[in-house]
């Protein structure tokens, strides 16, 4: 669909907004060469990508999942297990494995998805979440295949010392695009449209024919591929895996907290989250090790968000933006096509 | 058959526990519509809270509970005050979020304070057993399953017997049209977390004589309470009871005959096999409702 015109899903403030983020995103590892905030670039990246794909499922189809760190983990052992165990090779080659990883994990979620599906909200909720523990009882148990709780060893890449982190950063950026790009699309569709309803009165949608089940079930393996897409990534990058640090209840929740602070059912929101969040983050865990002040300030944070922001910084600004115009009327003749669009807030459609 | 048996037996004693617990999350949920996503967090604290005034000032962890059931339930009523109150009309799905969010800070303090260690809370008769016709049963298990059972006794008998029981349970059935009857629904929903968040403090102190614990033991809990919510229905009593002894029963029989690595993960087998069955759970309804 690439009718010319205002009613085009292109603009030029959306095309301005993606050269300006892409840009951003390539140059900003080239910057500095201190090895510890490139790495947290690197995880910054990924939260992005994480709380975007989370965002499909929890966000436009309003499904609230808390149990990703199934799909991250079995992304993270699906990589250490091709690495290791089937011999695909050192250096580039194990991001060749990301995409059977993303597909596959998505092909074998459907069944499950489906399953989940029958139930809605808490009850959604707390299965999703009880999906995860399973998964990682799994990596706990299965001992031969990743190792237990003595962990598995993935390869270490060997990429010259002075750019270690930048093929990982560039992995996890080009899955981000991937993923900011694969919203857009939901948003921009007929799809966004139908997640949208089904956020709204899901009874309702499939009465007026909206193939409900069937789009909840491609938000939910599209959110998990994407996901388990970013767990390779991550594998191949600490290249050691335990099953509690791989399969994270925090993972999720991470996720959702960035979300939040951005705008869930945004397209920038989980972005602009995870870009204040995931530093704080990780500059805790740096200062404070896995330890029991960061989660106290995790938790802070978290309680925060909810009370003081609940709709999340993109929408926010976007209603002061426009109330701002309102306000002036010469201003509001110039773009207003434009400013709408760079807080794409609210809802889709 | 005689292992069978014996796991069968030290299964429905310890599930009476895993029933006080979740039947506290269930009256919660039936006030706030929120999965208290912190009731494994508060049982672990009112563990911690037990082992402490056992090893520190010599109190019985099955006296202790005098002090910390009324500790607990002023502490629910706080939380619904201050915290799950104001969500209420943006949606009880957040509350969940809350709720999870504050029990891992619970649970940082307590790294913090009491350090990650595994402890245990060892009275004199903790390794006592009687034998009953060949079958060991340990004493404290069986003290414990006494407990859980005088517990929801009593909360069945306020439940069913008295004026704040009925308005507990129009609240849970529909609060606005309880409302229109002239319940103070608020007041009402903020004891029903206080006495839900009370079972935790009654399970506390026998949770940590039975099994070891600390701050990161509340994700196992966490995923047999949520597990037991799911099967239980949500919102019924009787259903979450029941699904809090199969629980107590598959974990222990497994762990006996095949192995403890596998007992919950056995659990959880059995809930998503009645899930393709029944959506709704073995008790529940369906719920609707997103975040």
């Amino acid at each position: 669909m690439t009718r010319p015109g205002p009613h085009s899903r292109i603009r030029p403030a959306g095309t301005i907004q993606a050269v300006a983020f892409v840009a951003v995103v390539a140059v900003l590892p080239l910057v500095t060469g201190q090895h510890w905030l490139v790495s947290l670039l690197v995880f910054t990246v990924m939260y992005a990508g994480l709380a975007s794909a989370w965002n499909l499922l929890g966000g436009y189809a309003g499904y609230p999942a808390l149990g990703h760190g199934a799909f991250f983990g079995v992304g993270a052992y699906a990589m250490a297990i091709g690495t290791s165990h089937l011999g695909v090779g050192g250096g580039y080659r194990p991001f060749v494995l990301i995409v059977p990883i993303a597909v596959g994990t998505a092909l074998v979620v459907l069944p499950i998805a489906r399953l989940l599906l029958r139930t809605r909200a808490a009850a959604f909720a707390v299965l999703s979440i009880t999906l995860m523990f399973m998964v990682q009882t799994l990596a706990y148990n299965i001992r031969s295949l990743t190792g237990g709780s003595s962990g598995l060893i993935v390869p270490l890449a060997p990429f010259p010392a002075a750019t270690f982190e930048r093929p990982f950063y560039y992995a996890m950026a080009a899955l981000l695009a991937l993923t900011l790009a694969v919203c857009w699309v939901v948003r921009t569709s007929k799809l966004g449209l139908a997640l949208n309803a089904v956020r709204d009165d899901e009874d309702r949608a499939r009465g007026l024919g909206v193939q409900t089940e069937l789009v909840k079930l491609v938000a939910f393996a599209v959110s998990a591929g994407l996901t388990a897409a970013f767990g390779a990534v991550w594998a191949y990058y600490i290249s050691f895996l335990y099953p509690g640090f791989a399969i994270d209840p925090l993972l999720a929740l991470g996720a959702i907290l960035m979300a939040f602070l951005g705008g869930r059912r945004t397209l920038w929101g989980p972005v602009v989250g995870a870009a204040l969040i995931g530093p704080a983050q990780q500059y805790f865990a740096y200062r404070f090790g896995a330890s029991q002040l960061y989660l106290v300030a995790y938790a802070a944070l978290f309680l925060l968000v909810i009370y003081l922001l609940p709709e999340g910084i993109v929408p926010s600004l976007a209603r002061r933006l426009r109330r701002l115009r309102r306000a002036s009327p010469a201003a509001a003749t110039h773009d207003q096509v434009a400013t709408d669009s760079i807080f794409s807030a609210g809802d889709l459609g | 058959m005689h292992l069978f048996v014996q796991a069968t037996i030290v299964g429905i004693l310890f599930g009476g526990v895993y029933a006080l617990i979740a039947s506290g999350q269930a009256i919660i949920f039936g006030v706030t519509r929120t999965v208290n996503f912190a009731q494994a967090i508060f049982t672990i604290l009112c563990a911690y809270l037990s082992y402490t005034l056992f090893t520190d000032f010599g109190i019985d962890p099955f006296l202790s509970i005098l002090v910390l059931v009324p500790a607990m339930f002023a502490f629910g009523i706080g939380i619904y005050v201050l915290l799950l109150r104001r969500l209420s009309r943006s949606g009880a799905e957040l509350g969940l979020l809350v709720l999870y969010g504050l029990g891992i800070g619970i649970q940082g303090v307590l790294d913090f304070v009491y350090k990650t260690n595994t402890q245990v809370i060892t009275p004199s008769y903790a390794n006592n057993s009687w034998t009953v016709a060949g079958y060991q049963i340990p004493e404290v298990r069986f003290f414990a399953f006494l407990l859980a059972v005088a517990v929801l006794g009593t909360l069945q008998l306020i439940r069913q017997r008295t004026k704040l029981g009925r308005a507990l349970r129009a609240t849970t059935q529909n609060p606005v049209a309880s409302r229109l009857l002239g319940v103070d629904v608020e007041r009402i929903s903020a004891i029903g977390m206080g006495l839900g968040v009370a079972a935790a403090g009654a399970a506390g102190g026998v949770f940590g004589m039975i099994l070891p614990f600390n701050g990161n033991t509340q994700y196992d809990l966490l995923s047999k309470l949520l597990s037991i919510a799911v099967l239980g229905g949500l919102l019924s009593m009787p259903g979450t009871i029941v699904a809090a002894v199969i629980l107590g029963v598959v974990e222990s029989v497994v762990a006996a005959t095949i192995s403890p690595d596998w007992s919950a993960f056995s659990f959880l087998v059995v809930l998503f096999a009645v899930l393709i069955i029944r959506p709704q759970g073995l008790f529940g309804r369906r719920l609707r409702g997103a975040l």
